[in-house]
């Protein structure tokens, strides 16, 4: 294994964690959002709390471990695509601050604040629609070079039918995703009200999540047909991904095991992300910038590794304290016990 | 080039962030320990007070954190999306103590999620303050990492560069850049100082606008100590600085303290207007400046006279310069005074005007930070990597700085009225002394 894909590789599976964590975060932003404008807050409220207040700060560290990291093993993504991201990425950016501290605001200070809640609920299911353009761009097809500065064709971006069915699919997964694992969530709180609730979320997403993931990949042969090419070469990951779909699905509608069922959630999530991520290979984004060419100097590459195995060792008890205290425990979940500050 | 217009919005926007963000870290980096020594306090003593302050503070503390993490999610993704050169250049160089700074704050943010849903939830109250160490830490050390690449900008070294390519990198070398030690150690020591100034403030308008419990009268005491403590130790180290400064940057130090011409027996200028290429109406230090530079009375101190022009900052960072070290010197003096007073038993601390003087001492300390921070900044100028590269090769191609600029000017707005006004309501409703006596209710049905 080079260093390049090495890097790349951990800076993937970061940011896997943050779409994750960040899907199930801005999904339960939303549902409470929309049960509080639907007057059934009662029944989802103390549920989405319990799990989102002690993390939320973590899923953000996710995002910023991702996008620090690759200016790190790879600092010529600053150039590419610092320049040609300023109005995407800004927009996302003012989302992921307006959903922050609302929630911060709503939560701490203004319980129950109904403009709060829904402002960051709003902001929140947006993130993923922002930041999804940036997997669009590294597509291809939408930069330009122009004296040597590369600059965004915004007409051929928002006209082109792959920018929507990615916006479309971030929108969904988040919505299924944070639904499947609230579903086990409330089941382990023992809340029936909830857990049926949110099941029919969960239910509802599931459809448009997969027509959307299998409608980009034919987008892709028109658009990238390189990439589309490479897809198939990882047919069987795709194959696997969606059979863990079905799993996922058959257990929610059988009320069975829902913790299996999140766990099948995260492995067919885990095979689309991982496939589509290896397919890309080389590419950062086509066809300016691979892996190898944007790759930073050796030293910096091994003192940032050094840096991550050491960072990790810090990192993993930690959040095994966390998931104990808070995931994991009984009393905690049911809602036995309020140690806010 | 053209490219005049987003260099000039860069820069605005870059100044916006930092200024609203510096806020919150500010408050960020220091609150914690501040939490963090009343809450031991608290344990020590056996005293229920300390403990509620830890426990008032910390919730008023998740508000700013809030603010300063998508704040600082905010410059982090700007340095790129606004210097893109920049980034480029620096990611192969000093992309190490940014990645660092990452862990710290995912230490940080893990820690503290577990510390404000853990209180009482531990028999042995010792248990639940060693969680606030990682928090403290963690802080403490994203704003050593962060502050670690500033003085990179300053004195960037650890690379050779040939034919336009680096070569030679070492990250460490990087990061420990001469710069590093008295830049880190000011930004340390002045955020512990700032937040104690900032909490002694809130202490001292709670006792002016009427209540005089006993709990206020603790926490005053104990911020203005602390503050007092870290104004003394900014002091010092602010001397450091300044000798750094005449080694390795003596065009800002000139800049700074308006040494037109190089001379020996250099006096230390305050405040002041230059017309026509002199200074007038500005008190003179005589030696200081040649103290503040080499640590002797006589010594010669490099002049403006000595640089090119393009290569001098503006030169209103002398007023910078004067507003940071007038508010430190202000408030080390008055927190001495107080500390003195109370010790001696003096009525004069405890009177309406000493109290307004330590209120006013809030928002003034900010104000050090921000005027410390400008002046950092725009003394480096022209260059954003200092002898390297220039700002305006380093900003970006794009022609929507502007508009991104009223975007974020709003955002930061919302952000600000936010905070404060969740902040106000959140002590309002729910005021130290009720809480009080509600515990003590709670406790007496126990023993009941």
């Amino acid at each position: 294994m080079t260093l390049e894909i090495l890097g790349i590789s951990v800076l993937w599976t970061f940011l896997f964690g943050y779409i994750l964590i960040g899907a199930i975060d801005f999904g339960a932003g939303f549902f409470n959002a929309y049960s509080t404008l639907t007057g059934r807050q009662h029944i989802l409220t103390n549920i989405i709390q319990r799990y989102l207040s002690p993390v939320w700060e973590v899923t953000n560290v996710f995002l910023v471990f991702f996008f620090v990291g690759i200016i790190g093993f790879f600092p010529k993504t600053a150039f590419y695509y610092g320049t040609t991201l300023l109005i995407p990425v800004s927009i996302g950016i003012i989302l992921l601050a307006i959903r922050g501290s609302y929630y911060a605001f709503e939560t701490y200070g203004a319980r129950g604040h109904k403009g709060y809640s829904f402002m960051y609920g709003l902001a929140g299911i947006l993130i993923p629609a922002s930041l999804s353009i940036v997997l669009t761009i590294s597509e291809g097809g939408f930069i330009d070079m122009v004296n040597g500065n590369p600059v965004l064709d915004y007409w051929k971006l928002f006209t082109s039918p792959l920018t929507w069915a990615i916006v479309v699919l971030s929108i969904a997964a988040t919505l299924y995703i944070s639904a499947v694992f609230l579903t086990w969530y409330a089941n382990k709180a023992r809340d029936k009200e909830a857990t049926n609730m949110i099941r029919k979320y969960a239910l509802i997403w599931a459809l448009p999540t997969i027509i959307t993931a299998g409608g980009i990949i034919v987008e892709l042969r028109n658009h990238n047909p390189e990439h589309y090419s490479n897809i198939q070469n990882f047919w069987p990951m795709f194959l696997i991904s969606f059979l863990m779909f079905i799993g996922t699905l058959w257990l929610i509608w059988k009320r069975r095991n829902y913790g299996l069922a999140f766990l099948l959630l995260v492995g067919q999530f885990a095979f689309a992300f991982f496939g589509y991520g290896a397919s890309h290979y080389p590419y950062l984004l086509y066809p300016y910038l691979t892996i190898y060419d944007s790759f930073t100097n050796p030293a910096m590459a091994i003192s940032l590794i050094v840096v991550f195995i050491m960072g990790l060792g810090l990192l993993i008890p930690s959040l095994y304290l966390l998931m104990r205290l808070f995931l994991f425990d009984k009393d905690y979940v049911r809602g036995k016990g309020d140690y806010h500050a | 080039m053209g490219n005049e217009e987003a260099v000039f919005f860069s820069r605005i926007l870059t100044e916006t962030t930092l200024s609203f963000h510096i806020i919150y870290a500010t408050i960020g980096v220091g609150v914690p320990l501040m939490i963090m020594i009343a809450q031991w306090v608290g344990i020590k003593k056996n005293d229920d007070h300390y403990i509620l302050l830890a426990r008032r503070w910390a919730r008023g503390f998740i508000i700013t954190v809030a603010v300063g993490v998508v704040t600082g999610t905010a410059i982090g993704l700007q340095l790129s999306l606004l210097w893109p050169n920049f980034m480029e250049l620096a990611g192969n160089v000093i992309a190490l103590p940014l990645f660092m700074e990452t862990f710290a704050f995912f230490f940080e943010a893990i820690f503290l999620g577990i510390y404000l849903y853990t209180w009482d939830r531990f028999e042995n109250q010792k248990k639940h303050f060693l969680l606030l160490i990682p928090v403290a830490i963690g802080a403490s050390f994203s704003a050593v990492f962060i502050t670690i690449v500033n003085a990179f900008m300053n004195a960037p070294r650890g690379f050779d560069i040939v034919n336009g390519e680096f070569v030679n990198v070492n990250p460490l070398l990087a990061m420990f850049n001469p710069a590093m030690p008295t830049k880190v150690a000011h930004v340390v020591a002045t955020s512990y100082m700032t937040a104690a100034f900032v909490l002694a403030a809130i202490a001292a308008f709670r006792l002016l606008k009427g209540s005089n419990h006993e709990y206020h009268k603790k926490a005053l005491y104990l911020t203005m100590k602390v503050g007092l403590v870290f104004a003394i130790v900014s002091a010092i180290i602010g001397d450091f600085s300044g000798k750094y400064l005449a080694e390795y940057q003596p065009e800002k130090l000139a800049a700074a303290e308006w040494h037109l011409e190089t001379s020996e027996n250099a006096p230390l200028i305050m405040y002041g207007i230059l017309k026509d290429g002199e200074v007038k109406y500005a008190i003179k230090i005589p030696y200081a400046l040649s103290f503040l530079a080499h640590g002797s009375f006589t010594q010669e101190v490099a002049g403006l006279d000595q640089f090119p022009e393009d290569e001098v900052p503006p030169l209103y960072i002398h007023y910078l310069f004067d507003i940071m070290v007038s508010i430190g010197i202000w408030m080390t003096l008055l927190a001495g005074v107080f500390w003195l007073g109370v010790q001696r038993g003096w009525k004069m601390v405890s009177a309406k005007w000493f109290r307004w003087l330590i209120v006013l001492g809030g928002p003034l300390s900010i104000v050090a930070i921000e005027a410390g921070w400008w002046l950092a900044e725009v003394g480096r100028q022209p260059w954003i990597l200092r002898g390297v590269m220039r700002t305006e090769d380093a900003a970006t191609t794009s022609g929507h700085v502007d508009s991104m600029l009223v975007l974020f000017c709003l955002l930061y707005l919302v952000l600000g009225v936010g905070s404060v006004v969740v902040l106000r309501r959140m002590f309002r409703n729910n005021p130290v002394e009720r809480e009080i006596e509600d515990r003590d209710t709670e406790k007496g049905g126990d023993v009941l």
